[in-house]
């Protein structure tokens, strides 16, 4: 499909300290992994008032295997978008470590960073800037890392071009002389233009059409397929995550309430609120009626967060010990599968 | 317009490697902008009267019949010509130092736009910069430029402008700098509530995962997008500046005699505005036709950049 | 006109909605006829721009200033609405036909309480004391499943999560009982589970009042689980109608066929396999639109393809727009060709 690459990437994968005998246990490590991850925002202070404070995301740990994908479901303001966030150096956390091929990036600077983890954004509207040109946007990451000649860059453009489907006379135009399947291929362009290991995929499809949204994925599982990357696919739409995706991680409320692999999750879900949100996902069987799902419509206060197990609230289930006491991220199977349930 | 003409077979459906239909073309840009701006009448009416003002500022030694400062005692109060005592000689008539009031007020147009510009050039520098800031970055910068910017605005311009310049001394640069320095405020309100919009823009995340230093994210990311609307902040400050200048030429506290400022003008005419009316007239018309048409320019300029304006 | 028809709630015939824009004129809607029986959810399914908010915009006659609408009939329970004084539409609007919003914050008015709110259109529709409509707001409230039903009434929309605003909606369109709700997208900024609930809550109160509701998605799921009739548009037109069971069962416009497989069916695509994509995008609707307009993205199109099918009747109550409807073309579909 696309020839051999024009430019190498000068030390692209490889940080300095790696030595031959580490690239041995290179397939053991991680590409990512994030140890206790938490951030805490401050709402509403001011010049002369504290605010009060926010867990968007308390203690997530998560690993995730080269070359997998890992799909992150959970409601909005469950504390995804912001993971994705830290995880491309956009906030800092307030505790926790990830560590990108096993090594720490919270002293690495943003380029080093930014040659590994890249990010696909939501909205195809809003990712690209409406006063540069397509070339432009999708080389911006050669030419902020310096990376080969202003002609070898024009060549990496077009190759990305043609790697992501789109013709070359794109390159000329601007976003809004694109569609929002074109505008969200520029943005897998730019990328994947530098040849990063791991891809934050932040709702990549749900602004989509849906007969858009299929080229979209079918595009995602060929350049995984072919440059050997490795997601992290934020979503809500569940059958899209369960088409895509080799372990599933289930967030409430800024915690990891649930993860295993694709069968654990949507075979055997264990989190009632797992169960939940598979029981709400419509699939197109005419006949099957909306499901009652059994939960009530407290949907809680990210700043103000129930005692004992966030979920009680709406838990069909809940029991004294759930108003109570959190429950622990557990493993539950040997498959190091892991949940946050008393019941489970 | 492209499906009349897309081939029926699916031979187009298959182009190799896309498969994606055709991108719609868009008509020429430049054509679609003229259309735009003469579609529009208040902004054509704008643009041809600031366009006249800045060729009658360029050429005003070459238009004007007379030199602005040479007096004439023999020739005062001469009435304009359409009176029954004016001369071709002094088409707009005289002052009460025999000045042509006519090459007076063109060489008053290099006064007017050379302050409404450059006042406009030094707040949209200090007004941008701190609402480019308050905005990207929120939080601490935003409350205390916020803080800074309410504290500006509780400061009546006039009465500042007028008590700074007394003790100065008035003078065209004093104006020039004074005005600068009190007129941001417009900008960096605009600038900070569309800059806020635009720090979760997602294309700036992109800009900044990339690791592009902040200068660039501000200057080419955020800036160029902002464009639109500090260029129309821009021309109702331009208008503001210039009717200031006349305010303080007026009360004796902006640019001094004998420069031909329209206010200063306006000024030195007031003890014969009820015999020779158009002594004041003259120059107060000329102010008010090109405050109006600079706000007409402004107003035009925000319809064109309003949503659906681009794209 | 025949018994059948006499019938239906709405009747809509040959409706067209054209807009003006800087590049021509936009045919957002090109000749679409459909009918809404009483007590019936029509789901009109379709993508982006495919006109179906401006159908539903010109049925209430809530369209832009500047577009210009012309219908063979439209008719709302004998009346038609292509003469109707914007009085006598206003008075109809709110009392017999209702609308329910995607995003219940901007639909809400954020200066008045819920029970201002609730209350107005069975006050100044039906000329009931403000006693009787609080009552009636509390009941519709209590049966939307809000708590504390009473105290909500005094609290502004903003005191209220995504989720009880959509129910707020509901109940609101519910006051004076109308005949149709058209709820446009009303489920899509919601999250998944909050969805199912009001969607179950709106199925099951449509069925006890004996509603009709048009359902505007673009969401097959839904569609398949609330909808009694289809109808997808494309392009401005609608492409195929049908009873939803037959619809799915049995697609008969390759658009049709296209979304339902574009889609990954747990259990059917295998996880990680390419999905059937329909190439291309959708054609502009500015200047003159000729033929099928999913000609250049259609697996099977053949010449013929450049006159404008005609709506066939596949059975009883199917239609497809489409030269091929009825009769399978032999060549095999083209392989999938989005790399």
């Amino acid at each position: 499909m696309n020839a051999q690459p024009i430019i190498e990437v000068a030390e692209p994968r490889q940080l300095p300290s790696t030595s031959d005998s580490a690239s041995a246990s290179r397939a053991a490590t991680p590409a990512l992994e994030i140890c206790g991850l938490s951030k805490t925002f401050t709402l509403g202070g001011g010049l002369f008032k504290r605010g009060r404070t926010l867990g968007a995301v308390s203690d997530v740990s998560l690993r995730i295997p080269r070359g997998q994908v890992m799909g992150l479901v959970g409601e909005s303001g469950c504390g995804k978008s912001t993971l994705a966030k830290m995880l491309l150096g956009l906030t800092t956390p307030s505790d926790g470590d990830v560590l990108v091929d096993g090594r720490p990036v919270r002293d690495a600077d943003q380029k080093a960073l930014a040659r590994h983890i890249q990010p696909i954004f939501q909205d195809p509207y809003s990712s690209l800037n409406p006063r540069k040109r397509i070339a432009q946007i999708v080389g911006l990451p050669l030419r902020v890392h310096g990376i080969g000649t202003p002609r070898e860059q024009r060549a990496r453009i077009a190759e990305t071009l043609d790697v992501v489907g789109l013709p070359r006379r794109a390159a000329e135009q601007f976003p809004g002389q694109l569609s929002g399947g074109q505008r969200q291929r520029v943005a897998i362009a730019r990328a994947l233009i530098m040849r990063p290991d791991i891809v934050i995929c932040d709702e990549p499809t749900s602004a989509l059409d849906v007969s858009v949204q299929a080229q979209i994925l079918n595009l995602l599982l060929d350049l995984k397929a072919e440059f050997g990357l490795t997601y992290l696919f934020i979503s809500h739409d569940l059958a899209v995550v369960e088409h895509l995706v080799d372990r599933v991680a289930v967030m409430y409320l800024g915690r990891i309430v649930e993860e295993g692999t694709r069968e654990q999750i949507f075979g055997s879900p264990r989190h009632p609120y797992t169960r939940a949100l598979l029981d709400s996902a419509l699939t197109p069987e005419p006949g099957m009626g909306v499901p009652d799902i059994g939960l009530g419509d407290a949907t809680p206060d990210p700043s103000d967060p129930p005692a004992g197990c966030a979920f009680h609230p709406r838990c069909p289930k809940a029991q004294a010990a759930c108003r109570q006491q959190r429950p622990r991220l557990e493993d539950i199977r040997s498959d190091n599968a892991r949940v946050a349930c008393h019941l489970a | 317009m492209t499906t009349s003409s897309v081939s029926p077979t699916a031979s187009s459906a298959s182009t190799p490697g896309t498969g994606l239909g055709e991108i719609p073309l868009q008509p020429p840009a430049w054509s679609r902008v003229t259309r735009r701006l003469f579609g529009h009448r208040g902004l054509a009416i704008g643009l041809i009267v600031v366009g006249l003002a800045i060729l009658i500022a360029i050429f005003a030694p070459l238009l004007a019949p007379h030199d602005p400062y040479h007096q004439d005692i023999a020739n005062r109060m001469v009435p304009p010509v359409w009176h029954d005592k004016g001369s071709w000689e002094h088409v707009l008539g005289t002052d009460k130092l025999g000045r042509d009031t006519l090459s007076r007020l063109l060489f008053g147009t290099r006064i007017s736009l050379t302050i409404g510009l450059v006042v406009a050039l030094i707040s949209g520098v200090i007004g941008t910069t701190l609402g480019v800031l308050a905005g990207y970055f929120g939080g601490r910068v935003d409350a205390v430029i916020s803080y800074v910017i309410t504290t500006r605005l509780a400061m009546p311009v006039v009465l500042v402008a007028l008590a700074l310049a007394s003790l100065t001394g008035g003078s065209l640069t004093t104006v020039i700098v004074l005005l600068g320095l009190l007129l941001w405020d417009r900008f960096a309100v605009v600038s900070r509530s569309v800059t806020q919009q635009m720090r979760d823009a997602e294309y700036v995340y992109a800009a900044r995962t990339l690791g592009c230093s902040l200068p660039y994210i501000l200057l080419r990311e955020v800036l160029p997008n902002i464009a639109g609307s500090l260029i129309v902040v821009m021309t109702l400050e331009m208008a503001h500046a210039i009717l200031l200048e006349a305010t303080l030429s007026f009360l004796g506290m902006g640019v001094q005699p004998p420069l031909p400022s329209w206010g200063l003008m306006v000024a030195e005419g007031k003890a014969y505005m009820f015999f020779q009316p158009w002594v004041i007239a003259i120059p107060g018309i000329a102010l008010f036709v090109l405050v109006l048409a600079i706000n007409l320019l402004g107003d035009g300029l925000r319809d064109l950049n309003a949503p659906g304006g681009r794209n | 006109m025949s018994r059948l028809e006499v019938n239906n709630l709405l009747e809509v015939k040959n409706l067209r909605v054209d807009l003006p824009v800087e590049a021509g004129t936009l045919h957002a809607v090109r000749g679409i006829d459909f009918h809404v029986e009483r007590g019936e959810m029509l789901c009109l399914v379709g993508e982006s721009g495919c006109g179906k908010s401006m159908t539903s915009l010109a049925l209430m006659g809530l369209l832009p200033r500047k577009a210009r609408l012309k219908a063979d009939r439209l008719q709302f329970d004998g009346i038609d609405l292509t003469t109707l004084s914007e009085r006598r539409r206003s008075d109809l609007r709110g009392a017999r036909m209702s609308m329910i919003f995607q995003e219940p914050m901007t639909a809400l008015n954020p200066a008045y309480t819920l029970g201002n709110q609730l209350c107005e259109g069975l006050i100044r529709h039906r000329g009931v004391s403000r006693q009787e409509a609080r009552e009636r707001a509390i009941y519709l409230l209590e049966r939307v499943g809000i708590s504390a039903a009473r105290d909500r009434l005094d609290q502004y929309p903003h005191q209220l999560s995504g989720g009880l605003r959509q129910r707020v909606m509901i109940a609101m369109a519910l006051m004076c009982e109308p005949d149709l709700i058209i709820a446009d997208e009303p489920t899509t900024a919601l999250d998944v589970t909050i969805q199912a609930q009001i969607l179950r809550l709106l199925r099951e109160l449509q069925q006890e009042f004996g509603t009709a509701v048009i359902f505007i998605t673009h969401d097959l799921g839904v569609v398949a689980r609330i909808a009694d009739r289809v109808a997808v548009m494309y392009a401005g037109e609608v492409i195929e109608s049908a009873p939803t069971p037959t619809l799915y069962a049995n697609p008969g416009h390759p658009y049709t066929r296209g979304l339902l497989s574009c889609i990954p069916a747990p259990g059917k695509t295998p996880p990680g396999s390419r999905l059937q994509a329909i190439p291309g995008v959708v054609p502009s609707l500015v200047g003159h639109v000729e033929g099928c307009a999913f000609r250049n993205r259609c697996p099977q199109a053949q010449p013929i393809c450049e006159r404008t099918p005609p709506l066939m009747s596949l059975s009883g109550d199917h239609r497809a727009r489409c030269h091929y409807a009825d009769r399978p073309v032999s060549a095999p579909p083209q392989p999938e060709t989005i790399s």
